[in-house]
């Protein structure tokens, strides 16, 4: 579904993504972690199309698309969903109106036809209980005096609602309590089929407990270092990342 | 990251009414004193008392400053170099459509004015102004079998004088400031509508202004007299020609609701604003106020202003009756180098009065907009309520938005509510809205939309939608 083959991006002139290579298959859940300024939200940004991040080489394909030529409405349209670290408020624009607006502009693209306003509400209905998302929160304007893990399970409820081919969780679990984590993380669960795949970004081991990953790669100073299965993880929280910083330091002054 | 590089510079959509006609017209020549009042009075064919409330504002005119208070730079207006009078040569009132200038009527078609009644928008009957003289009203007949008089201000003072002696100046004076003062002088036309009592004016009345001669000032007078217990729910829409030099719009409506009777007025606004860099563009500055004269009368202000250079008003209401209402409802725009400094004045009289606002500014681009409203509670104004929720949505970095509330109570049991919000439309929350499939123009629209439907929502329906889009247009690469 998704490949990226030394991906090379920066920002303001600073490279970030120094050469990420990355496979991800219909029905796969992949992790990222790494320490703070590896890249992972970087990665996020860029696969998104966030116009502020150049992309300086290499290249990105889904589902036989050139990602990066595609405007970001563009990549949302054709399947990819971001869920964001910070998601923002956006007062005066409900959340029904705004979901409604981003479902029609998908389904025209991909040639469906318009969901009337009976079956949409009933769309709303289900993938509220599906996702434990309250219905009071939904008529409310998008995000706007909704707490930290409000906003979180808001994103994870577009998610549901529009049914995206590979989603990128960003931080999701950061700021989320344990039960908000429960709840996010048995909606993502009820959302993953061999259709749709996840690329889950994480500080924490905590958050694969109960998503758990078929793969989890280590990211550090833009580039994926180790990669590995789940065991990976519970080492990292055993020891942290130092010892991977180590052998990346050491294999690249050996490189030299 | 700077939202300089990224947000564009704007680039101002298309003002599509830009045009001119062509058509052969009657001006008078530049300049302002006694000559050019009598000028204009005898056009007009008008009694002298009317001439002589005109000298009275040419008096006041002279005699009064300009205001220092406002929120921008006052624009010097010389005003002996404009022209007080412009119409159409080919003018005497029309009896029907045909006598009208084929040009003026491609005119108003060409700008979406309805004017063949069967072109209709069903049940919206229009007052067309060009320049300084009305030009055609339609369902004229249809509204006279029900005694509902709706028809220029000049055709008033000749057919029905004594309505329009008693109420011209009761509720802006001729010394009340100094637009008002010149518009007394010169005022040129206008609409005139009188609902007898009791009566439900069955369709929405509506004036079409456009300003098409150059150097010339557009000084409309409006006077609505709801009689008690009846309705009417009025629309006021205006363009002018794009041009490089300002142009001056002073124009005075009166409204007044007497005993139980209400009054609905809207105003959309879409006058030259001048192009991208700040030149050229109207001068918008009008006085608006009713007076709700009986108990249980109400009157309501709502205006969508996204044109002009300079848009400076404030529609009141005076609240003389006991448990009369007033509104005002606004959406103002200032993109570019506009500038708006406007708001509304509530004066509660009677008890049991009650006032809402709610103003919504945008400013995108270099856009200053400023919100002055002032909430005043008389003595005698026994629990007498008011709501004022005024927000600003700013679009990029370089526009300003401004609050000058006052408030003035001198009774104890009245009581003042003020809410007000500032919020921003910022690259984060487009890209939010695009990474959900929405494109960015559609976004701006989403947003905008969304922040100004309490607005929207009070105008006639037909009206709403033109009103949406407007505003859409006006903003149209405000957001890179």
């Amino acid at each position: 579904m998704l490949s990226i083959k030394n991906l090379q991006a920066g920002v303001e002139g600073k490279q970030i993504l120094k050469g990420i290579n990355l496979e991800v298959k219909a029905g796969e859940v992949h992790a990222i972690m790494g320490p703070n300024g590896s890249g992972k939200s970087s990665l996020a940004s860029v696969l998104a199309g966030r116009e502020n991040y150049e992309v300086t080489g290499g290249e990105v394909d889904f589902d036989g698309k050139d990602l990066i030529e595609m405007s970001p409405e563009d990549r949302a349209r054709e399947g990819l969903f971001l869920a964001f670290q910070y998601p923002v408020e956006i007062p005066g624009v409900s959340n029904i109106n705004f979901l409604k607006t981003a479902l029609s502009e998908i389904r025209k693209y991909r040639g469906l036809p318009e969901l009337s306003a009976k079956e949409f509400l009933q769309l709303v209905k289900d993938k509220q209980k599906l996702v434990e998302f309250e219905a009071k929160l939904a008529n409310r304007s998008l995000n706007e005096g909704f707490s930290g893990g409000e906003k979180k399970r808001n994103e994870v409820f577009q998610l549901a609602m529009l049914e995206p081919k590979l989603s990128i969780l960003d931080e999701t679990d950061s700021g989320l309590d344990i039960d908000a984590l429960r709840i996010v993380s048995n909606g993502i669960n009820k959302l993953r089929s061999e259709n749709n795949a996840f690329i889950i970004i994480t500080h924490y081991q905590r958050l694969l407990d109960y998503i758990v990953p078929d793969f989890v790669h280590v990211l550090y100073n833009g580039q994926i270092v180790r990669s590995g299965t789940k065991e990976l993880a519970l080492e990292l929280e055993e020891k942290g990342y130092d010892w991977l910083k180590q052998e990346y330091h050491l294999s690249e002054s050996s490189n030299q | 990251m700077e939202d300089n590089d990224i947000l564009n510079d704007l680039a101002s959509r298309e003002y599509e009414f830009g045009f001119v006609t062509d058509i052969e017209m009657d001006i008078a020549a530049a300049g302002l004193n006694e000559d050019t009042v009598k000028f204009i009075s005898g056009k007009k064919n008008e009694p002298q008392w009317l001439l002589d409330w005109r000298m009275k504002g040419l008096e006041a005119f002279r005699k009064s400053e300009m205001p220092h208070w406002q929120n921008f730079k006052m624009p010097e207006i010389d005003f002996q170099k404009i022209s007080y009078y412009a119409a159409p040569k080919k003018q005497a009132k029309y009896s029907s459509l045909e006598e009208v200038d084929p040009e003026l009527l491609k005119t108003f078609e060409k700008l979406g004015i309805p004017v063949h009644e069967q072109k209709q928008l069903a049940g919206v009957a229009v007052d067309m102004v060009f320049d300084s003289v009305s030009v055609a009203t339609t369902y004229k007949e249809k509204l006279h079998e029900l005694g509902i008089i709706f028809c220029s201000i000049s055709e008033a003072v000749q057919n029905h004088p004594d309505l329009v002696k008693q109420y011209l100046g009761s509720v802006v004076p001729h010394s009340d400031n100094v637009f008002a003062a010149l518009n007394t002088a010169v005022f040129s036309d206008g609409s005139f509508v009188y609902i007898p009592k009791g009566v439900r004016c069955p369709m929405e009345l509506s004036t079409y202004f456009r300003i098409n001669a150059e150097n010339t000032g557009q000084f409309e007078r409006t006077l609505i007299i709801a009689d008690e217990g009846s309705y009417v729910s009025y629309l006021e829409g205006c363009t002018a020609p794009q041009r490089d030099e300002n142009q001056l719009h002073a124009a005075v409506v009166e409204l007044i609701a007497l005993k139980d009777a209400e009054i609905k007025y809207s105003t959309v606004q879409n006058w030259y604003p001048g192009d991208k860099e700040g030149n050229g563009g109207i001068y918008n500055f009008v006085t608006k106020r009713g007076a709700c004269r009986g108990d249980r009368a109400k009157i309501s202000w709502t205006q969508v202003e996204t044109g002009s250079s300079i848009t400076w008003k404030y529609p009141s209401v005076l609240l003389q009756g006991n448990d009369s209402v007033g509104e005002f409802y606004s959406v103002a725009v200032t993109n570019n180098f506009q500038i708006a400094d406007t708001g509304t004045k509530m004066v509660h009289i009677g008890a049991n009065t009650r006032s809402r606002i709610i103003s919504k500014g945008i400013s995108a681009g270099q856009g200053q907009n400023s919100y002055r409203g002032l909430v005043a509670m008389g003595s005698k104004a026994d629990n007498a309520r008011n709501f004022t929720q005024c927000d600003s949505l700013l679009i990029g970095n370089k526009c300003g938005a401004h609050t000058f509330p006052y408030i003035d109570s001198k009774n104890n049991s009245a009581t003042i509510e003020h809410e007000a919000t500032t919020s921003k439309i910022g690259e984060d929350q487009i890209f939010y809205l695009n990474q959900r499939g929405i494109d960015t123009e559609q976004a701006v629209a989403l947003i905008v939309n969304g922040y100004a439907r309490e607005v929207l929502n009070q105008l006639p329906m037909e009206f709403a939608v033109e009103a949406q889009k407007l505003l859409s247009l006006t903003l149209e690469g405000s957001v890179g």
